[in-house]
Order: structure tokens, then sequence, then C-alpha cells
């Protein structure tokens, strides 16, 4: 999403309110999209980490939305400080905007600006949760999310898409996010995971997800989401590159469900439900750096090229021995470096910017700009993910007793379980009963004046 | 007597229940099962990892019958639980020594 492009005095943007509406249309769906990966995550693992798994997702709105009023907005997208980091003073506690102030060079009040990208904070932590399923201490996970989004997601936020920003400067296309988010989560996740480790019985206990259809349900809300988090992006759609957008986010998340199943059925036999929920996450991911520059045609390719890498990265974990348990690294690692190279193939010209791939006559250019910015998100936040998580773990520490993790983390972490099985009558051990209200038995018992 | 017990395929089980009530079993038990025999159970693929999973529904069927039928038996429950496929089943059989009617307190082949 290009910030602040220079307007003349002549044609200075106004409030629409069609834009406007657009706009926080779009932030609800984005919302959607952190409790739609919360489910498309708690399917995918064992009954016993169910509601840990949801929590590491659900516990982003809260903490990621106030550090963003308080200090967040501003680190990303206020005024430069040498290509780095932002800061704008007003910003800070969304504290000196006007309610009709609009964002610099378009015609939304900076609060939906703020609102839509906020929403854009609190999902990219979450992403990396899918890698330390079963494992992580919750007190660990929530003091990580806050100090990541300080440390990595709101300077690479800033790099790529704040004026000023080093890589927005040097032309690099993330249209809505496949470097900033995806990439960024995924090289996060690849970074804690070797820090902490295999879960117990890696390779050796079955680790089947406990709920397709759950799967299936996070699946859909993210394919519905991504909707808001793509069209979305281009800050209003008087021009149509957000229909663009949201055509090429259908089209290319199709094929990558497609190229995933066939995928499978040649390698391993079957249209897996899984394989159909996956394939889909990796074509959003491709689709949405991409998305703007490429036609419907382009997407497709991009889709089809990334739900294959996908299908083929997943088993990486197995080969090379760390346990991504749910495939960030395989999916939104892998998914977002071919959606940001793909930009340097397949970019048309005259959709979101007049730069043309390689294959549209552009030459080599502008991929080895998206190479950049690519190696360069993702050695940072690999590299100061690992260094969060190594000083977390040696601090508070970051995993679970091994008892724990065997018994099973909802238990221990958050005093639940997902599932009663226990069954009518039966089962639910020597729990306290829980007294009911006394002014409702009052009331439900029958009154009758006994004489003396 | 002898009591007669089959681990079959589920969807085997309305055919053998009309196979043995034509044959003119009067009673029997059906109970949910889960096994393995040589075939080892099935292959289940996540995201291209197998996982091996050993046991497989079975529904385990058990007939009480007098001496003299119990051969017969065993072929009727058999012949209609046979798909041709790998996973039928088993059926055996073993002596047993005593049977009651708890609603009557009949004993031995009166009972069944």
């Amino acid at each position: 999403m290009p910030p602040g492009i220079s307007t003349l005095a002549a044609d200075t943007p106004t409030l629409s309110s069609a834009n406007t509406g657009f706009m926080l249309i779009c932030s609800a769906l984005v919302m959607i999209m952190t409790p739609g990966l919360a489910f498309f995550y708690g399917g995918m693992v064992r009954v016993k980490s169910t509601l840990n798994m949801l929590m590491m997702s659900f516990i982003s709105l809260g903490i990621v939305t106030i550090l963003w009023v308080l200090y967040g907005f501003s680190a990303t997208f206020g005024t430069d400080k040498g290509g780095f980091i932002g800061w704008t003073s007003d910003y800070v506690g969304l504290s000196g905007l006007g309610i009709t102030q609009l964002w610099d060079g378009y015609t939304i009040p900076v609060y939906v600006f703020a609102v839509f990208q906020l929403m854009f904070a609190i999902i990219t932590p979450a992403l990396i949760s899918g890698a330390l399923a079963d494992r992580v201490k919750f007190s660990a996970w929530a003091l990580f999310v806050a100090l990541w989004v300080t440390v990595v997601y709101f300077p690479v936020a800033h790099w790529v898409w704040g004026a000023g920003g080093w890589l927005f400067e040097l032309g690099v296309i993330d249209f809505a996010g496949g470097t900033a988010v995806h990439i960024n989560a995924g090289a996060a996740a690849l970074g804690v995971i070797l820090v902490i480790g295999k879960r117990v019985g890696f390779k050796r206990d079955p680790m089947r997800p406990h709920s397709l259809p759950l799967v299936m349900l996070g699946a859909g809300l993210l394919w519905f989401g991504w909707f808001g988090f793509n069209a979305g992006s281009w800050l209003g759609n008087d021009d149509g590159v957000g229909a663009v957008m949201f055509i090429n986010t259908q089209v290319a998340t199709a094929a990558a469900m497609l190229a995933w199943l066939a995928y499978e059925k040649i390698r391993h036999g079957a249209f897996t439900t899984l394989g159909a929920a996956s394939g889909a996450v990796a074509g959003l991911v491709a689709i949405t750096p991409s998305g703007g520059a490429v036609s419907p045609l382009g997407a497709i390719a991009v889709g089809a090229i990334a739900g294959v890498l996908c299908a083929m990265a997943v088993g990486l974990k197995f080969k090379l021995g760390y346990d991504d348990s749910l495939d960030v690294v395989g999916v939104h690692l892998v998914g977002g470096v071919a959606g940001s190279l793909l930009v340097g193939l397949f970019a048309t010209g005259g959709v979101q910017s007049d730069v043309k791939g390689l294959f549209y006559g552009g030459g080599l250019d502008q991929l080895g700009k998206q190479a950049v910015g690519v190696f360069a998100v993702l050695a940072y936040s690999l590299v100061a993910s690992a260094v969060l998580a190594f000083l977390l773990d040696k601090t508070i520490g970051m995993r679970v007793d091994e008892d724990v993790e065997v018994s099973g983390i909802d238990q221990d972490e958050h005093a639940e379980t997902a599932y009663d099985f226990s069954g009518a009558g039966g089962g639910a051990g020597s729990r306290k009963a829980v007294p009911a209200p006394s002014d409702t038995v009052a009331a439900a018992a029958p009154i009758k004046k006994v004489d003396a | 007597m002898k009591l007669i017990t089959a681990v079959v395929k589920p969807h085997r089980l309305d055919e053998i229940k009309e196979a043995l009530q034509a044959f003119g079993v009067q009673g029997l038990t059906v109970t949910e099962a889960s096994g393995y025999g040589r075939q080892r159970g099935h292959t289940e693929v996540y995201r291209g990892a197998e996982y091996t999973v050993d046991l497989v529904p079975k529904i385990r069927i058990e007939v009480l019958v007098e001496d003299g039928d119990a051969e017969q038996l065993i072929d009727v429950v058999v012949k209609a639980a046979r798909t041709g496929k790998i996973g039928d089943g088993k059926v055996w059989s073993v002596p047993v020594d005593t049977a009651v009617r708890v609603r009557t307190g009949e004993r031995g082949p009166d009972a069944l």
C-alpha cells in the first residue's frame, strides 16, 4: 500500500464517504482473519492443545491493538527516521488526530487508515504461532508478541510501506503484505523454532489434526477476510485497482488450491481436505504481494506455482528435522517469497504501477529489487526473532515442562479443555457444583406460607 | 452349547442379521469394536505426512447356539459377512458351560 504519494494542490483529496465506508468494511474483514487463522491452526493440532492454539492467535487482538494505539502506528507510519523507523508524536496514542483529518494523499480519515493497518499488525504475529504448537508457555508467547511487533513488525512494515522506508524507496512492490506480513512471519517462525526446538515425540508420535472441519472453517474465513486484506490495500476504489485485487485474490487462491490437490493426488494418491485448505492459503499468501501488479491470467500462474511449491515445501521439516508444527515456513515463508519474486516476472504494468516484469518486457530490474526486499526482511526477521526467543528462553523460559506438553498444554496453561468427552451423566469427576444465584433460586422455588 | 463370535466389517451387519434371523436365531449381541488383522489398518495422509492407523472399526457379533447348529451357523455368518476384500474379519466358536435366562431361571438349551 503506497503511502503519501505527493499530490498537486489543485487536486487535494477530500473525504470520500464511499472509500471510507469501503475501508471500514475492509478493516472488519481483515479482523475476521485472525479468529479464522485461530480455527485454521486450532483444527490442525491434537485435542489436548486446541485451546492454546486458538488463544495464541486471539491474544494478538488484545496485545497488538493496545500497542498499536500507544506507539505502533507512529513507529510504522510516522515521519521517517533514516529509512528504518517512523515517528510522529501526533500519532502516539492516536492523540493528535482530528476526526476529519485525512491520510496524506488519500480520501479516507487517518483513523480509518490506522484501524485498517492495525488489523495487519494483529494477524502477523498470530501467523507465527502455528510453528510453535503444543509447547510454548502462554505468558512467554504474550511477551514475545509484544516484543516482536515492537522490534520486528513495526520497523519492517515501515521499511516496506512507510513513506521514506528504505525498501519502499528502493521500489520494492509489496501490495498487501507478502514481505511485511508473510515472509516476516514465516522467517520469524523459523527463527523461533530453531531456538526452542521440537515437540516431544516429533517424527515419532502421530500428531494428526484433530478436526479438519475446523481447519476448513478457518481457511474459509481467511479466504473471505483476505478480500479486505487485498482489495482494501489500495485504500479506496475510485480507480478500480481494488477490484482487480479482488478478482486476482479469488483467481490465485482457486488456482493454488487446485494445484496443491493435483500435486497431492499424484504424489500421495488422494485429494485431501487439509490439502485444499492449505493450497487456498498458499494462494492467498502468494497473491498478496503480487495481486496489484499482475493480470488475472498472471494470478492463475502465481497461484498454481505457489500451490505446488508450498505443497513440496511442507515436507521439508521432516527431511531437515526442524519442527515447524503447522507449516508456517512451508506455507507463509515459501508462499510469500514466491509471490514477491513472481512480481518481477509477471508484473504487467499499468495496474498498481507502471513497473513491468521480465515476461512483459521489463527486464530483470524489478526481480532484483524484489529479491532485495525478500532477503532483507527474511534475514532481519529470522535473526531478530531468534534473538528475542533466545532472550525469553534464558529469562522466563519459552517452553512448558515436558510432562505438561505430553499431558496437554490446554489444561496446564489455560485451566480448560476444548471438549468434554465425559458424556451424559458421568465422568465429570469431583468438580464442585456451582451454586445457582440465590435470587434465581428464590424466584423459582414455590412459595408457600406454612402456618405455625 | 456354543458361543459363536464374529468380528466383521460394520457394513455387513444388516446382511448378517438377516441371515441369522432366516436361520432361526432368536437373539444376538452386537458390540462396536476396533482392531486389525494381517492387513494392519490403513494409511492417512496430512500434508504429505503419512500416518498408519492400526485399529480400524469392526463389529463384534455374539450368538449362543446349541452344539448341533454351531457349524452350520458359522457357515451362515461367514457367507453373509464375506466381501472378498481384505479385512473381512473372523468367526470362531467356543464351548459354553451354562446359560441362564434371567427372567425365568431356565437353564441350558432351554435358555437360548
